[in-house]
C-alpha cells in the first residue's frame, strides 16, 4: 500500500509504520492518532515522528483502579465510537488490572494486581478513577479487604506516575460535595507529594487520557501541569474563550430560556448558567467522542464539571452566580442589591425629612445675614 | 473672623471625580455584564464586547486614580493623610465621633466642628478605600482568566485558590451595590452637612475651599 504525502504531513518514516502495521494497526489510523495526538498536545508537527517512533512498539504496564466512582471514566474510553484512539490506546498500554474489562475475578484479580504492582515496580502508569473516602477509617470502600486509602497509597508509591481521571480522583468531585458524608479526597490529598497529574472532567475526556499517556511514552514523564496538577496543554485555555458561540456572547445575543428564538438559533448560553467563563478546559476544540458534540455545541450550558468543588461552587447550574447565602432561591444578588439602594434611599429620606424640622442645629447662626 | 481655608487640595478633588466618573461607568457596564439588559439583533454587533472594554478601561483609570490618592495620603496635607482615616485613634477624635454618632441618631444636638473629613464620614471612607481595594483585585482576577500563565494570572492566582471564580463574581457584583448603598448615604450626608455646617461642604469637593471660624474649632 502506497501513502499519498498528504495524509502522512509528518512524514512518519516507513519502518515506524511497519512497526505499528506488525502489531495489527492500520496505518491510516495510525498516522491519524499520531497526528491528532500531537496537536491535542500541542506539540508542533514535526513532533509527530518522535511521538509515532515512541508509540509504535513501547507497551507500557497499565493499573487502573477504581474507588468512590460510577465507572464513567472507563465507559468514556471503551465506549469510543470510532476503532482509533479506543483501540489504539488499549493496543499502547497493557491493561494489567482493571475491574471494568477484566474477566478475572475474586482473589484471582487481586492477586492479578499484588504480582502486576510487584513486577513493574516503578515502572507502570496507575490510573485512578473515583474519590478516596477517608470517614469511618476507610469502610466506605474497600477493595480486597483494604481500603481505599491504604490500596492506593500503596499503588501510588509504587508506579512511575498516577494519573487521576475525572473530577472524583483529582479533586473529591460528587462524593466529595457538601456534606461529603464518606470525607472523600482527591488522590492528590490522600498522597501528597507523588507524580500526580489530574484530568478532572465528568468524564475525563479520552483524548486527554491518550495524549498524557502518549506523552509519559514519548518524554519518560508527564506533561506540564498548572498549579492545580492538570496538563496545560488540556487545562491552559479557558472554555469561554474558545467557544464557538463567543461571537454571540460579544456582540449580545443570548438564549434567555431552552427552547427560545435565541436558543433555536445557537446564541449564547450566558443567561442560562453557563460555567464557561469560569472553567478551563479544551473542550470546544478537542469535543467529546472523536470531536462528535460537546455540551455548549448540543446547546446545554457548561457546569463546570473539571473545576474543583464544581458541584458545590458551580451550583445553581442554571443561573449565572451562586445562591447569596441566607437568602430565598429565587432572590438573586441584583434584587437584594436593588432591595438594599430602596432601603438605604428610604431610610436616609426619612432621616432628611426629620433633619428639615429640626431646630438650633445650625452652626455658625451668630453670622447669619439675612437678605432683604 | 471667618477664614477661607484651602482644605483639599487638587489631587484630593481630581481622584474624588475621577473616582465618581469611573463608579458610574463600571457600574453601568458591570451591571450589563452580569445581565445583558440589551440583546443585539445582529451578530455583527458588539455590544457585550464594548462593555466588557469600557469595564476595563474604566477599571484601569480606576486604579490609576485610586492609587495616585493613597500616594497622596502621604505627600498631602493632614486633612488628605492616612491618619485622618483613622480618627478614632486619639482621645480627640474619639470624642468627636461620638458626637458626630449621636448628632445623626437623634440623641444630641451638636454637630463636631472638624475642617476635614468629620469622623464618622473619616470612618466611611475608610470601609470605602477598602471596597474599593476588593474591587480593583477581585476585578484583575477575574480579568487574569482569559490568560493563564500571564502577567494578571500570575500576580492574582492567589485569589481564586482562596474564594474561587463563581464566588468571587458574587462578591465583584455585591459590593457593586455596597458601593451603591454608600453613594445614596454619601450624597445624602454631603447635603445634610451642607445645609447645618454652612461651611461649604459641597462646593469644597469642587473648589477645595471651605469656610472656618478659628473661634469654633
Ligand atoms: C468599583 C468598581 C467596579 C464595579 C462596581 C464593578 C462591577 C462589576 C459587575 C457588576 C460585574 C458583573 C459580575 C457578574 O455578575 O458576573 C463585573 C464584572 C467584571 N469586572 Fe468589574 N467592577 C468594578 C471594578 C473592576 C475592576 C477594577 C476590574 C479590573 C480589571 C474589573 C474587572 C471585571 C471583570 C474582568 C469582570 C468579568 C467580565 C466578564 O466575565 O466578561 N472590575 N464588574
Ligand atoms: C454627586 C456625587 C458626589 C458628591 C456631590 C460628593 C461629594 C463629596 C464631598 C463633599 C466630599 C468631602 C466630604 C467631607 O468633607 O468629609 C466627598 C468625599 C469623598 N467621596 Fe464623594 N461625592 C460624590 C460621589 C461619590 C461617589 C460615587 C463615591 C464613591 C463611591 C465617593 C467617595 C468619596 C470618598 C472616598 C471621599 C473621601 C475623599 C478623600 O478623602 O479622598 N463620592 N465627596
Ligand atoms: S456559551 Fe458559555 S462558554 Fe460559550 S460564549 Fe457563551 S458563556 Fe461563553
Amino acid at each position: 500500500m502506497s501513502l499519498d504525502p498528504v495524509s502522512n504531513p509528518a512524514a512518519i518514516p516507513e519502518e515506524v509504520l511497519a512497526r505499528a502495521e506488525a502489531r495489527g494497526i492500520n496505518r491510516r489510523d495510525f498516522i491519524r492518532f499520531c497526528t491528532m495526538t500531537t496537536a491535542a498536545l500541542a506539540l508542533p508537527v514535526t513532533m509527530v515522528g518522535r511521538v509515532a517512533a515512541a508509540v509504535a512498539d513501547t507497551r507500557v504496564p497499565v493499573i487502573w483502579v477504581e474507588y468512590q466512582s460510577c465507572s464513567g471514566d472507563s465507559e468514556a474510553l471503551l465506549r469510543a465510537n470510532q476503532p482509533t484512539a479506543g483501540e489504539i490506546i488499549l493496543d499502547l498500554i497493557s491493561l494489567e488490572y482493571s475491574e471494568v474489562v477484566m474477566a478475572a475475578a475474586g482473589h484471582q484479580a487481586e492477586e492479578a494486581k499484588r504480582q502486576a504492582a510487584e513486577k513493574y515496580r516503578g515502572k507502570y502508569l496507575l490510573v485512578v478513577e473515583g474519590s478516596v473516602p477517608t470517614g469511618a477509617d476507610g469502610a466506605y470502600c474497600t477493595i480486597g479487604g483494604h481500603s481505599a486509602v491504604e490500596d492506593c497509597r500503596k499503588l501510588v508509591n509504587g508506579a512511575f506516575a498516577t494519573i487521576c481521571v475525572g473530577s472524583c480522583s483529582s479533586f473529591g468531585g460528587i462524593p466529595a460535595a457538601a456534606p461529603n458524608p464518606t470525607g472523600a479526597i482527591s488522590v492528590m490529598e490522600a498522597v501528597p507529594g507523588a507524580p500526580i497529574v489530574n484530568l478532572p472532567g465528568c468524564p475525563v475526556n479520552a483524548e486527554n487520557l491518550t495524549a498524557t499517556i502518549v506523552h509519559v511514552l514519548t518524554f519518560g514523564k508527564l506533561p506540564a501541569t498548572d498549579s492545580l496538577g492538570r496538563p496545560k496543554f488540556a487545562y491552559g485555555k479557558r472554555i469561554h474563550d474558545n467557544c464557538e458561540r463567543r461571537g454571540h456572547f460579544d456582540a449580545g445575543q443570548y438564549a434567555q430560556t431552552f427552547g427560545d428564538v435565541g436558543h433555536r438559533q445557537g446564541h449564547c448560553l450566558y443567561q442560562l448558567g453557563c460555567k464557561g467563563p469560569e472553567t478551563f478546559h479544551n473542550c470546544p476544540t478537542i469535543r467529546y467522542n472523536e470531536g462528535a458534540s460537546w455540551p455548549v455545541m448540543a446547546g446545554h450550558g457548561c457546569i463546570g464539571c473539571s473545576e474543583p468543588g464544581f458541584w458545590d461552587t458551580m451550583s445553581p447550574f442554571y443561573r449565572r452566580l451562586p445562591k447569596v447565602p441566607g437568602f430565598g432561591i429565587e432572590d438573586t444578588a441584583d434584587k437584594i442589591g436593588i432591595g438594599l439602594a430602596a432601603a438605604t434611599a428610604m431610610a436616609f429620606g426619612l432621616h432628611g425629612v426629620a433633619s428639615c424640622f429640626r431646630k438650633g442645629d445650625a452652626m455658625e447662626e451668630d453670622k447669619v445675614v439675612r437678605e432683604e | 473672623m471667618l477664614e477661607i481655608r484651602y482644605v483639599w487640595e487638587w489631587p484630593v478633588r481630581i481622584t474624588h471625580w475621577v473616582n465618581v466618573l469611573c463608579m458610574l461607568m463600571l457600574s453601568i457596564t458591570g451591571f450589563y455584564i452580569g445581565s445583558p439588559f440589551m440583546t443585539a439583533s445582529e451578530t455583527s454587533q458588539y455590544i457585550m464586547g464594548w462593555m466588557r472594554l469600557l469595564h476595563f478601561v474604566f477599571a484601569y483609570l480606576f486604579t490609576v486614580s485610586v492609587l495616585s490618592r493613597v500616594a497622596w495620603m502621604f505627600l498631602g496635607n493632614h486633612h488628605a493623610s492616612w491618619k485622618a482615616f483613622f480618627p478614632w485613634t486619639t482621645a480627640e477624635g474619639r470624642r468627636n465621633f461620638v458626637k458626630m454618632f449621636r448628632y445623626y441618631t437623634f440623641t444630641g444636638k451638636k454637630i463636631s466642628y472638624e475642617v476635614g473629613h468629620n469622623p464618622v464620614a473619616a470612618t466611611a471612607y475608610l470601609g470605602i478605600f477598602m471596597l474599593f481595594f476588593f474591587q480593583i483585585v477581585s476585578g484583575f482576577t477575574l480579568y487574569g482568566m482569559y490568560a493563564p500563565g500571564g502577567v494578571w494570572s500570575g500576580l492574582t492566582g492567589w485569589v481564586l485558590t482562596l474564594v474561587g471564580s463563581q464566588w468571587l463574581r458574587l462578591l465583584h457584583h455585591g459590593v457593586m451595590w455596597l458601593l451603591i448603598g454608600f453613594f445614596i448615604n454619601h450624597f445624602y450626608s454631603g447635603w445634610l452637612m451642607d445645609v447645618k455646617e454652612r461651611n461649604g461642604t459641597m462646593s469644597g469637593i469642587f473648589s477645595g475651599y471651605r469656610y472656618i471660624e478659628p473661634r469654633d474649632l
